[in-house]
């Protein structure tokens, strides 16, 4: 519009009596409406989780810790994490750059095969490489014999089935973002000489700093939390496959009250990680909105 | 006819064959043997597991439960999008910000989280259970866990296209005499169509593959409470590895099919739409 | 229908975006509100519309006052500069929208509808696009589509926000002839915003000059091309040249010399002289003139623009000489302006806190070479 800074947003619409408004009292009830919703169906189970921690008093969830069991889960859930998300960056940045950077066939059903463990269920994540793996089927017993591996219903196969669950999360964070910004930059920086590793850490990275450090959080998040595939590759193996999530699910399936803290304050902690990457997330957006590919297309 | 458009651009060999390679080893050679695991089913034996009465049961509450909730999540969707889009109020940013709590969240903890608040002893339980209303181990226990996980997809894939939609369109429509109600229905809210398509969708598809918000609360009776992933869990417990991996390729087909419905709707929206 | 607006006054947050504004509308005629950025038109074109309200004052249409009208009540048309179309309904759809959502005791049937779509697509040359979408229209069609649909509901006023703004140089002058031809067949009261003076200047019966929230001068295009009131619309409007200059006992001086010029109802004191770069008359010697030296010259057209360099004070003015002139770096050119006005410097501050002039205060029309202005001293 003309008169740039009389530009009648929809935030100034709610100001005035503007003719692109409901009426004071429909916005009023909208807005409890949302409030009393998001309270009741997200805001309320998150105050359980740390209240049925708490629930016993703050020494009865802080003994958790000191259980081998929990111990070994948390161990065994940032192990997971220390090689998933490191695997995917590289992953996400390889697809990313191939993508978004250069024009091929199949470019779109690339894409698509990347976002696939996005529809897929958790379970179905695990049982493939179970039928794959599997210490009964032909790949998995000669891994186990000749190799002494064991993938399924080993660390391994935790592992491999985290990475399934999780490797679109930094690839979809930048392939948006990269396509958007083209390959002005990269062939600037060429053109002056630049090599092509230089160009990556000099030009490409930085512009897409933000975006990666929002994917990696999500993956982050998301290999620690993981639980369907993992209970389906792990075997539940107490202190050996058991990550953070299936100690939960052990504990809750206990009937004593110190058990049921244990789950709920083991919950506490991935919780707060949870409300971590939230608040990470937030602030990202607030600042470098231009920078995030989550704040085009819905994720 | 080279495969990729010539440019100056370095590192398309290396990027390229590592995601393939990458992408593989992850993701084709695993769900091509799940396929192939499938085809060593006679097809009698195939029919008889999708025909079985637990698996159709599980199919049934998967499916429907999900399908409601979705629909649940559009309505509330669109509503709270609208809010955190159009109106400026206190908590905005706040709210905006707790909308992804399902996406970050880790399944067991919503799953336990919500068992303990809807079991007769939890606190929404001790509210409900004298209204007669039980949730835990419910159906309506299942549909309000798949209420949950869902809730992020189709806010978050409305705002964007709320926010786009400029002003001056809802002006015109005033100017050509419509009141405030014929404005979001006739204009804003078939431009949203293929936005809430696609969040319905991603819902859905997140809905019925979901395991662990749900079975914690589903209490998981066979026939009643049991949903389709779980029966896969069931099915391979019982070393029934083909059986597992038919109701796995079921689920998979459908998976495809959404998936592949998503990409139409875009394509169409875009096509249809474009930029006007 | 005639358009009364009175006293309008505009705040945003405290922002006055209009101060005290009226303007008589003549029924039937085609008005355009110029000016540059913030001057305030298109919150004054937004008020017609009853897209705003004001902070005080009225907006009659003809003798009722329509400032608390809801924008559905007021049955205006109002065509904005990006369309506005509904990019899910086709031409025929978007053009029919206001008949379709009429109470359904006045709705037309949709027969009708569709056959007033079909008519009003004829009006814009438009006939055969009826089931496309706006996604496969141009942006020169797309205005077409958006001024038929506000023609549909028959409006009192057609309000019209920068139309042509968004398009390509060609489209635009196309356009706007277009529109004339329009207007001149359907007679609707027509009020249009731009920034563009050439816009304004050739579509326009009357041109609203404005600046900053008030209204400097209303008249025909004429009007503010050959007697511009004030030193803004004078800059604004065509091209000008301006240098410092002071008037004593009626003459124009510059530095310390008389330049020839009177200015007799001009107040004693510093003021500030403007001509039209390609109306003066070159002289050869300088007994009471300008004379500057060339310091820059570049080629216009089918003339010489040329930079002088005058007086003490290194003031530099623009001027058109024939192409043919020998004039160069550093050479001297005598010249004096065949038409020219002197505005008085204003004695405070020019603070924009109230009523600037009387918007149909046009000075008596004088064609005489050497035209003296009429200062209005009441300038705050």
């Amino acid at each position: 519009m003309s008169d740039a800074t009389f530009d009648v947003s929809h935030a100034d619409a709610g100001s005035a009596r503007s003719a692109v408004t409901e009426p004071f009292y429909v916005r009023a009830l909208l807005i409890g409406l949302v409030v009393i919703l998001l309270g009741l169906f997200l805001v309320v189970p998150l105050a359980a989780v740390f209240a049925q921690a708490l629930a016993l008093g703050l020494g009865a969830a802080l003994a958790t810790f000191a259980d081998p069991d929990a111990l070994a889960a948390i161990g065994l859930t940032l192990l997971v994490a220390a090689i998933a998300v490191p695997c995917n960056l590289v992953f996400g940045i390889a697809a990313a750059w191939a993508i978004a950077k250069f024009r091929f066939p199949g470019r779109a059903f690339l894409v698509t095969l990347i976002d696939l463990p996005f529809s897929v269920s958790p379970v179905v994540a695990g049982l493939v490489y179970v039928l794959l793996l599997g210490p009964f089927t032909p790949i998995g017993a000669w891994l186990l014999q000749d190799y002494g591996i064991r993938v399924i219903f080993a660390v391994p196969g935790v592992v491999l089935a985290t990475v399934f669950v999780t490797f679109p999360f930094i690839a979809r964070e930048l392939i948006p973002l990269m396509q958007d910004q083209g390959t002005g930059d990269e062939e600037a920086a060429l053109s002056l000489g630049a090599s092509g590793w230089q160009t990556f850490r000099h030009v490409t990275l930085p512009n897409v700093k933000w975006a990666l450090l929002y994917g990696v959080l999500l993956c982050n998040a998301r290999a620690m939390g993981e639980f369907g595939a993992v209970a389906v590759i792990s075997g539940k193996l107490r202190g050996e496959t058991v990550t953070m999530p299936l100690q939960i699910e052990l504990y809750y399936q206990e009937f004593r009250a110190l058990a049921q803290v244990s789950a709920f304050s083991l919950a506490a902690v991935l919780a707060s990680l949870a409300l971590v990457t939230l608040a990470i997330k937030t602030w990202l957006e607030w600042r470098y909105s231009d920078q995030l590919a989550a704040t085009r297309a819905g994720h | 006819m080279r495969f990729r458009q010539p440019s100056i651009i370095p590192g398309f060999g290396l990027t390229f064959s590592f995601t393939i390679f990458y992408l593989s080893l992850i993701v084709i050679i695993p769900i091509v043997g799940l396929f192939i695991k499938t085809f060593e089913l006679e097809w009698s034996d195939f029919k008889r597991i999708v025909t079985g009465a637990r698996f159709l049961a599980a199919l049934k509450l998967s499916f429907g439960a999900s399908l409601l909730a979705a629909l649940f999540n559009v309505v509330v969707g669109v509503v709270i999008a609208w809010v955190l889009v159009r109106y400026r109020f206190f908590a905005r940013r706040l709210l905006d910000a707790i909308i992804d709590l399902p996406f970050a969240l880790p399944t067991a903890v919503a799953g336990i989280a919500l068992t303990s608040l809807y079991v007769p002893e939890g606190w929404f339980g001790k509210l409900l259970t004298p209204l007669g209303v039980t949730v835990a181990y419910t159906p309506l226990g299942i549909w309000i866990a798949l209420v949950f996980i869902g809730l992020p997809f189709v806010v978050r894939a409305v705002q964007p296209v709320l926010e786009d939609l400029s002003v001056d369109v809802e002006e015109a429509a005033a100017t050509l005499g419509a009141s405030r109600r014929t404005t979001i229905a006739r204009v804003v809210l078939p431009a949203m169509l293929p936005a809430i398509l696609t969040g319905f969708s991603m819902a859905f598809a997140r809905a019925v593959g979901e395991y662990g918000s749900v079975i914690f609360i589903a209490g998981n009776i066979p026939r009643k409470t049991e949903i389709l992933p779980l029966l896969i869990v069931f099915r391979l417990e019982e070393r029934e590895y083909a059986a597992a991996a038919a109701i796995a390729a079921v689920m998979l087909t459908v998976s495809f099919v959404i998936l592949l419905a998503i990409n139409l709707i875009q394509a169409w929206s875009n096509r249809r739409f474009g930029n006007v | 229908m005639e358009l009364k607006i009175q006293n309008i006054r505009k705040e945003f947050d405290r922002f006055p975006a209009l101060h005290d504004v009226s303007l008589d509308i003549r029924s039937g005629e085609l008005i355009a509100l110029l000016g540059p950025s913030g001057s305030g038109k298109t919150t004054l074109l937004r008020l017609i519309a009853g897209l705003d309200f004001p902070t005080a004052g009225s907006i009659l249409f003809g003798d009722e006052d329509a400032s608390h009208k809801s924008v559905q009540e007021r049955n205006v048309g109002f065509v904005f500069q990006h369309y506005a179309l509904f990019r899910h309904m086709t031409v025929a759809e978007n053009i029919g929208f206001g008949l379709k959502v009429r109470p359904s005791g006045s709705r037309p049937s949709r027969a009708d509808i569709r056959r007033r779509a079909l008519e009003l697509l004829d009006l814009v040359q438009l006939t055969g696009l009826e089931n496309r979408y706006p996604s496969q229209l141009s942006g020169g069609q797309r205005q077409r589509v958006a001024l038929a649909r506000a023609l549909a509901i028959e409006p009192r006023v057609l309000l019209l926000d920068e139309p042509f703004g968004a398009l390509d140089a060609q489209v635009r002058r196309d356009l706007r002839r277009w529109l004339r031809e329009i207007h001149e067949a359907t007679g609707h009261t027509t009020v249009f915003v731009t920034h563009d003076q050439e816009e304004a200047l050739e579509l326009a019966d009357r041109v609203v000059v404005m600046s900053q929230g008030l209204i400097e001068q209303v008249g025909s295009a004429d009007d503010v091309y050959d007697r511009p009131v004030s030193p803004f619309v004078y800059g604004f409007i065509g091209d000008s040249s301006s240098l410092p200059v002071r008037v004593e006992n009626g003459l124009v001086w510059l530095d310390d010399r008389s330049i020839g010029l009177e200015a007799r109802d001009v107040r004693d004191g510093p003021a500030t002289l403007y001509f039209r770069p390609h109306d003066i008359e070159l002289l050869d010697g300088c007994g009471g003139c300008m004379a500057g030296t060339v310091v820059a010259s570049r080629r216009v057209a089918g003339t010489r623009r040329v930079e002088l360099q005058i007086g003490g004070g290194h003031q530099r003015v623009e001027i058109e000489l024939p192409v043919e002139h020998p004039a160069t770096g550093r050479s001297r050119v005598a010249f004096r302006p065949r038409r020219f006005k002197v505005f008085a410097e204003p004695v405070e501050p020019t603070a924009r806190a109230g009523y600037r002039t009387r918007p149909e205060q046009v000075p008596e029309p004088s064609v005489l070479p050497g035209e003296i202005d009429l200062l209005l001293a009441n300038r705050l």
